[in-house]
């Protein structure tokens, strides 16, 4: 009921955004006699519907262009090179693109292929070294795209979850408290810090789903909100001996889990993949079949798409809202346990990173879409992993990756900015709908 | 101004949505184009507001050639639009609104400073300025007086009903010294009542010379306002005819065959009572009493239609009896208590519904064709086993329900935003009326559909009575309670003040949907008048 009438006040542009790629400025929104559509749905919308591969492709072509300049901003010998661009012309152009081609190999070569492994491959060096970059890939990606799916699941019911950090720790605190509190037999003992993790991430996105269902209040505020009692908590109990600090510290640290718990890597010495990046995987294919194919996913994205009208068609609103988020929880929460129990390092208050924020960059590259999901942490995956080797190669600064990565969410985000610069027909021009604005025909 | 379209062509892809259209209005006439959702009225009415571009074809003023590449051009060619959907801020007042695009702005300007030799005369200020609000205000009501719009402009939008937000957007085109105003189906949204003052205002405007194009597919508001009218059909002009040609030649020039009015039915065989709703209160969304201790029957093979004027509690009513809003009394179908039970749990007990607003409740736009086909019965065999859906079933199924129902669509995997409003409602009703309801709740069916599609959607709810089933219609519309009731309750500020016999006269049906229906034969003994709820009468 109350959803219907809210102003978000961030929906507003987005709508105009919607309208105006749809139409090439044409005011005209689908619009119901006498009710605005400004809900936090019309930008849900328009990520999910929004833009096409052509767009995405486009927007990492544009990020890297721009994250050029950003490269050779920061190189000094470029730099002084330009400052003598009116005599040496050559010379400035060509250090800009050494500079460039250096830092980008070096990304390329840190995240996906290095030409150097396959010759040494022939001169009796390792083989499977030539997948080791791959490896930090998808060792990266691992948490980005659970968390992303996180998201994702609650954009298909219509719903921000910004509280993917918070249930993020919520699945961390348990998954490590099974993994050194708790003796079980090898497996068993990984599989049950797994479900733990699980179960803990689903209970804390059960809290903001319960509330928002009981009460109406936003999820939005829910989450951002329980994030911070997120955040405290992990600092109270990594805080006290008598909790969950490791003995004898004082710095917040947890006990290492036991070895046990610990998730395996398979195939074999450096390159290899970890359970985590399976669980991922799995994850991904379970939420996708969950949306697409199954009863519950149906009435997740009839509410999604309409909440009226799923009202009207027998579904409970409030319900979807409850388990949407319950198990979105449980993804952050396994997105947490790919570290808990992936990494040798023991919990800290610093462990939860900025997992659960670039779940949403991911979720919204990926348009929501579970597979797209994957793609879409996996290249986020290999600029983290690449951006590494490219600072320790040529001194850019891996930030530039995270500038990177931002840039192309935003132009994602913004399908009529990446039309207007490349001059694109709305939507590939295909039939009357990509020509005459919705609600327009007849 | 006399306006001219020449040989105007428009394509979306494969489709011709305008066909060499002609049209020649003369100053000061009401025109109407007539024709079906979907002949291409809309979106030659686009091209003329430059909305959309046409592939072939000019536009004259006056025996001028003009270009118009966007709305702006149109505005400057004196040409006003007046959207079927309001292009209104809901949360500004009506003189903010009106003045929005064209705002008047007292220029900012420094003051003049004179200090012993230097001098600095006062200088305007590129572009900043203050909106001149007190002007915008006067505008409004100088134009309200003087074409009759009553309209006030402090006046929040979003509380303004439906007919006054009209005014506004009128008052706007006006503001803006439109010569041509088109209004695209102004109709659709209104009251009787308001349609007669909308009426009135269009002859006001016409009296002061300008030109309307009145855009509709309702026979009788065209014949009752146009000097013209001009069939599209298809996207083509099929035909000019003066507002005395009779309903059926035009609802035939309009569909392209004869069509029937008013749907033939055999008198009503009514059984055993379905539902029986007893002292229904209802809330409305601000807390309002929107129905009032109302109380019915419908029976097996009948159809109750429901009259009144929209916003007498008949929406209220219908979320009601179908458990999207909270309510105190009894609702019994088939005998079973069903006053608590969730909207599920009603659906599954047997109730069709066709919601009144089916764009917003009846359908779900992003969604297929074939999705919303199984929107309340997805986890429903042979939809669904356990919790996984049978894709193959639900498309099977959407292609048989599409060829029933002739719903025209490219495909069922279409969204069904993109299909034709009569389309849409097709979906609607072939998905209430797949499964076995017992008691169908219809909501204003046929709001805003061709005159085939009414045929249709008629057709269907007569061969559900017939088949047994109790038909409860709401409808706002005289013509749909008169072709369809078999008895006629009216509702009147949150009760049903009086049930009566189709043969009742339109006269006395209009007055008793006014609130006057005082000498009431039924409740006569009891105590007239709408305070009153009427008693159903018992039924042998």
């Amino acid at each position: 009921m109350s959803d219907q009438h809210e102003a978000d006040p961030a929906a507003a542009p987005a709508a105009t955004a919607t309208a105006t790629g749809a139409g090439d400025g044409t005011p005209a929104p689908e619009r119901p006699h006498g009710r605005l559509p400004l809900t936090g749905s019309a930008i849900i919308q328009a990520v999910t519907e929004g833009h096409t591969a052509v767009i995405t492709i486009l927007a990492v072509f544009v990020a890297l262009v721009i994250g050029a300049i950003l490269i050779v901003a920061s190189d000094p010998v470029v730099l002084r090179a330009w400052d003598s661009f009116g005599y040496a012309p050559g010379t400035a152009l060509s250090a800009t693109w050494n500079s460039v081609a250096a830092a980008y190999s070096a990304l390329f070569e840190g995240s996906i292929f290095n030409p150097s492994t396959v010759a040494a491959a022939f001169h009796g060096g390792s083989i499977a070294a030539i997948f080791f970059p791959l490896s930090l890939t998808a060792f990266e990606a691992t948490p980005l795209i659970l968390t992303g799916l996180s998201v994702a699941v609650c954009f298909r019911a219509g719903m921000f979850n910004i509280g993917a950090a918070g249930q993020w720790i919520g699945g961390a605190l348990v998954a490590t408290w099974l993994g050194y509190a708790v003796n079980l037999p090898i497996v068993l003992h990984a599989v049950v810090c797994i479900i733990g993790a699980f179960i803990g991430g689903a209970a804390i996105g059960w809290i903001v789903g319960e509330v928002k269902a009981r009460t109406g209040a936003h999820e939005v505020i829910l989450t951002i909100m329980l994030n911070y009692i997120m955040y405290n908590l992990l600092s109270f109990l990594l805080s006290s001996q008598n909790l969950m600090q490791a003995p004898g510290q004082t710095n917040q640290v947890a006990p290492n889990i036991a070895s046990s718990a610990t998730l395996p890597h398979v195939g074999g010495p450096p390159p290899q993949v970890g359970v985590g990046f399976l669980i991922a995987i799995a994850a991904a294919a379970a939420t996708a079949w969950l949306l697409s194919r199954s009863t519950l996913g149906f009435q997740f994205r009839t509410v999604g798409a309409s909440p009226s009208a799923a009202r009207s068609a027998g579904i409970s609103v409030e319900r979807v809202w409850v388990l949407a988020f319950l198990i979105a929880g449980g993804l952050a929460g396994l997105s947490a346990t790919t570290i808990v129990q992936g990494q040798t390092a023991p919990l800290t208050f610093n462990s939860y990173g900025t997992y659960g924020f670039d779940g949403i960059t991911v979720a919204l590259l990926g348009r929501a879409r579970p597979w797209g999901v994957v793609m879409a942490g996996l290249l986020f995956g290999a600029l983290d992993a690449g951006g590494t080797v490219m600072e320790a190669a040529t001194g850019v600064p891996a930030d530039v990756t995270n500038v990177i990565e931002a840039l192309i969410v935003l132009f994602v985000a913004a399908p009529p900015l990446i039309r207007l610069l490349f001059r694109l027909r709305a939507s590939g021009g295909t039939g009357p709908q990509a020509v005459a604005p919705k609600g327009w025909s007849g | 101004m006399k306006l001219e379209l020449r040989g105007i062509t428009k394509r979306f892809g494969g489709l011709v949505a305008n066909d060499h259209i002609d049209l020649v209005i003369p100053p000061g006439e009401i025109r109407a184009l007539l024709g079906e959702n979907g002949a291409g009225k809309t979106t030659l009415m686009n091209v003329l507001y430059g909305l959309v571009q046409p592939d072939e074809g000019e536009i004259l003023l006056d025996d001028e050639p003009v270009t118009i590449n966007s709305p702006r051009d149109a505005i400057r060619a004196r040409i006003g639009m007046v959207h079927q959907h309001f292009m209104l801020v809901p949360v500004f007042t009506v003189a903010e609104n009106v003045t929005l695009g064209t705002e008047r702005v007292r220029r900012l300007t420094t003051p003049g400073i004179k200090a012993g030799g230097l001098r600095i005369p006062p200088v305007g200020l590129p572009s900043a300025g203050l909106l001149d609000r007190r002007r915008a205000r006067r505008d409004v009501l100088e134009l309200s007086e003087r074409f009759g719009l009553r309209v006030d402009p402090d006046a929040r939008v979003e509380d303004l009903p439906v007919g006054v937000q009209q005014r506004v957007e009128i008052i706007k085109a006006l503001l803006r010294d439109a010569s041509v105003l088109v209004l695209d189906e102004p109709t659709a949204v209104l009251t009787p009542g308001e349609t007669e003052d909308l009426f009135r205002i269009m002859r006001e405007l016409q009296a002061g010379g300008r030109s309307i194009i009145f855009i509709s597919h309702k026979l009788k508001e065209v014949q009752a306002i146009a000097d013209n009218i001009t069939v599209i059909r298809r996207g083509k002009v099929v035909g000019e005819r003066p507002p005395s040609t009779s309903d059926g030649e035009l609802a035939s020039l309009m569909v392209g065959r004869s069509v029937q009015l008013r749907v033939s039915k055999e008198p009503a065989m009514p059984s055993g009572v379905v539902l029986d709703v007893k002292d229904l209160n209802v809330h409305g969304e601000r807390g309002e009493h929107s129905v009032r201790g109302v109380s019915f029957q419908v029976r097996s093979g009948e159809i109750l239609g429901v009259a009144g004027v929209q916003g007498n509690g008949q929406t209220e009513l219908c979320e009601a009896l179908m458990g999207l809003r909270p309510s105190a009394g009894s609702v019994r179908l088939d005998g079973a208590d069903i006053g608590h039970a969730s909207t599920r749990d009603r659906l599954r007990a047997g109730i069709g519904y066709i919601p009144e607003d089916r764009s917003e409740d009846g359908l779900v736009g992003d969604f297929s064709v074939a999705d919303n086909l199984i929107l309340d019965v997805y986890d429903r065999p042979p939809y669904a086993s356990g919790i996984a859906l049978n894709l193959a079933a639900i498309r099977d199924s959407a292609a048989a329900r599409v060829e029933e129902y002739d719903v025209r669509t490219t495909s069922v995997q279409t969204p069904a935003r993109t299909l034709s409003g009569g389309n849409q409602q097709k979906v609607v009703v072939a998905r209430e009326m797949s499964r076995d309801v017992k008691l169908l709740l219809v909501s204003q069916p046929t709001r805003g559909l061709d005159v085939g599609s009414i045929e249709f959607v008629h057709k269907r709810l007569v061969t559900q009575r017939d088949a047994g089933a109790a038909v409860l219609l709401v409808s706002s519309e005289l013509d749909e309670i008169y072709a369809l009731a078999d008895r006629i309750a009216v509702m009147y500020e949150g009760q049903i003040v009086a049930f009566r016999p189709p043969s009742i006269s339109e006269q006395e049906l209009g007055l008793l949907m006014a609130g006057g229906g005082a000498a009431d034969p039924i409740v006569s003994g009891q105590r007239g008048g709408p305070e009153t709820p009427a008693q159903e009468p018992e039924q042998s």
